[in-house]
């Protein structure tokens, strides 16, 4: 596999790229519309020689990644949001017992059983943690199928350098598109940590305790938290992602992210203003040095929620002068390229 | 003798469970069985629940992971998936196992995976202060059931038979043959059950008119017969093991 360019769909990308880079064990359920991963693996860890699992719930799915996670495998689950909510416990759970995993959220419409198309409504539930106490996922957010692939590979060797778990946020819309892509082979980085801590039968060694109780002493879980947060605090440092388009001397910045700045690029190219592109890949932790650092006065957030990430930019942009407006398309629409034309007129009246 | 003690985290004890409390003697058995097989630290892993039984995992000197409520199951199949070499353990109660996580059960059961359960049946959310659980008998009042449980208990044994799975069962009072069938189940090469009748007096004998633990582990010994046969379904009153 060196460097071939090949035609391929979004959600056979993402399994293609987590078995070329080590993926030892994947657990997933049927939902619509990220089906087409969980059959690749289906089809493609078998003749790998790799375990497979067809979970009873995506409960049991992220429950089996925490032990093989534990076991010391490079494990994987996905999903779509209804199923990602699912997943919320044992998120928090593999978090806080500072184990390394890969989730994908090919993110539909909400809430509820919404609909099948794509969204990105799930972008506070991905950057904030999502299931209950203090912790943080790295969530990367990539717009193409190239990226799909790319960051995949990425997003095992990052939650193996910091065990954390890892979200591709997606949307049903990279996952069901077409696109061409190079297809490259993984190489592993040569300083990722030793699985120490992992249950792999304790020779020479006291046996591992893998948990996240901490009842005494009193302080034992602040304790923790804080080790956490040190980490968080680590990652945030090392780790700003972003791809800036433009925006050297901007009258107008436009920040979207996934899906979104795909239609975002072409709008810029169809302009008769000087309009840039700000777009977060790493969405947690946000760029935010990098965005404050633009200097432009004027930011337009267009997402496809109803103003999630727009909270972000705000913080980003906290005690400068400069506006932030909204273009907040929920329910699965996209935000179309006259929509923004017209906003961006408006604001450069 | 006492090797098996080498197996268990010593300074950690006494436990802290009530007193009269017969997880302490599930995990004596386990312990000894695990022993007499010659499983250790660096084959075997023990994976608890939550629950007063899940407490159990910390006095063992071995590979261990804390899991979340009801799934112990799938957490333990997810390592055991990924490193077939291991001996994987479930330890967890009737609460955890056959409520919130009866649907693992149910499939864990129907893929066979090479892991043993052993479910302490105390018939109660312990931990929680006394609520009814999936096995608390009919009508029996609790901090949860004030007017009586409506519902009769869950039998795990057919749901553990259907695949033609080891299903086990035995009591705190019967010492010697919990370690049997504890070995049973250990040996067992595919998916493996074992239902340990076992008593909680704070959250539930008390309640039901027991004046001291010692009675109700007294009652397995009056109620329990051993099945002398390993191909028929254990009745309700029998301990035994069954693998069709």
């Amino acid at each position: 596999m060196t460097n071939k360019k090949v035609l391929k769909k979004g959600n056979h990308v993402i399994g293609a790229a987590a078995i070329e880079a080590g993926c030892e064990f994947y657990a997933g359920y049927p939902i619509t519309p990220q089906n087409e991963l969980t059959e690749y693996m289906a089809k493609h860890m078998v003749l790998n020689k790799r375990p497979f699992v067809q979970a009873e719930s995506e409960v049991s799915a992220i429950n089996m990644v925490f032990g093989a996670s534990a076991a010391g495998a490079r494990a994987m689950t996905s999903s779509s949001s209804p199923g990602i909510s699912l997943k919320q416990e044992g998120i928090s759970y593999i978090a806080g017992a500072n184990l390394p995993c890969v989730i994908v959220n090919m993110v539909r419409g909400g809430p509820g059983l919404g609909n099948i198309a794509g969204a990105q409504s799930d972008y506070f539930q991905a950057t904030r943690g999502g299931g209950h106490g203090d912790y943080r996922l790295i969530v990367l957010g990539p717009n193409s199928v190239q990226e799909l692939y790319d960051y995949t590979m990425k997003s095992f060797d990052l939650a193996d350098k910091y065990r954390i778990p890892v979200m591709i946020l997606g949307d049903g819309y990279l996952g069901q598109m077409m696109e061409s892509l190079t297809l490259h082979k993984y190489a592993k980085p040569k300083n990722l940590p030793k699985k120490t801590w992992a249950l792999t039968g304790c020779k020479g060694r006291n046996p591992n305790v893998i948990k996240t109780l901490y009842l005494t002493p009193e302080d034992a879980l602040e304790k923790h938290n804080l080790e956490l947060n040190v980490k968080y605090e680590k990652i945030k440092k090392e780790l700003q992602l972003f791809e800036t388009i433009n925006v050297q001397n901007a009258e107008l910045v436009i920040v979207a992210y996934g899906t979104v700045s795909r239609v975002v690029k072409n709008v810029i190219e169809s302009s008769d203003k000087k309009i840039g592109l700000f777009r977060p890949i790493s969405l947690w932790p946000f760029p935010e040095n990098a965005l404050r650092n633009l200097k432009c006065k004027k930011f337009l957030v267009v997402e496809m929620s109803l103003g999630q990430m727009v909270e972000d930019v705000k913080l980003s942009l906290f005690g400068t002068d400069a506006s932030v407006d909204l273009i907040a398309r929920p329910g699965g629409m996209i935000p179309t390229e006259e929509e923004i034309h017209k906003k961006i007129k408006l604001m450069l009246k | 003798m006492q090797d098996y003690l080498t197996l268990l985290k010593l300074k950690k004890l006494p436990t802290t469970w009530c007193p009269g409390c017969g997880n302490g003697l599930v995990v004596k058995a386990l312990a000894q069985a695990m022993h007499e097989l010659k499983m250790n630290k660096h084959n075997t892993v023990i994976v608890s629940g939550i629950g007063c039984n899940g407490r159990s995992a910390g006095y063992f000197n071995l590979e261990s992971i804390h899991t979340l409520h009801g799934r112990a199951i799938p957490v333990a199949e997810g390592i055991k998936t990924a490193n077939p070499k291991l001996n994987v353990i479930v330890l967890s109660g009737d609460g955890d196992l056959l409520a919130i996580g009866g649907n693992h059960l149910l499939h864990a059961s129907r893929r066979k995976t090479n892991i043993t359960v052993i479910c302490v049946n105390n018939r109660i959310y312990g931990m929680t202060g006394g609520q009814a659980s999936p096995t608390t008998p009919l009508n029996a009042k609790t901090a949860s059931t004030p007017f009586g449980n409506e519902f009769p208990e869950i039998d795990v044994q057919p749901v553990v038979l259907a695949n033609n799975n080891l299903y086990a069962r035995s009591t705190v009072y019967h010492f010697d043959h919990l370690k049997q069938v504890i070995k049973k189940a250990l040996l067992d090469k595919e998916f493996s059950f074992v239902e340990v009748m076992s008593n909680c007096y704070q959250g539930y004998g008390k309640k039901a008119g027991y004046m001291h633990p010692y009675e109700i582990i007294m009652d397995f010994k009056k109620n329990y017969n051993m099945s002398r046969s390993h191909k028929k379904e254990l009745k309700k009153n029998e301990i035994g093991f069954v693998k069709k």
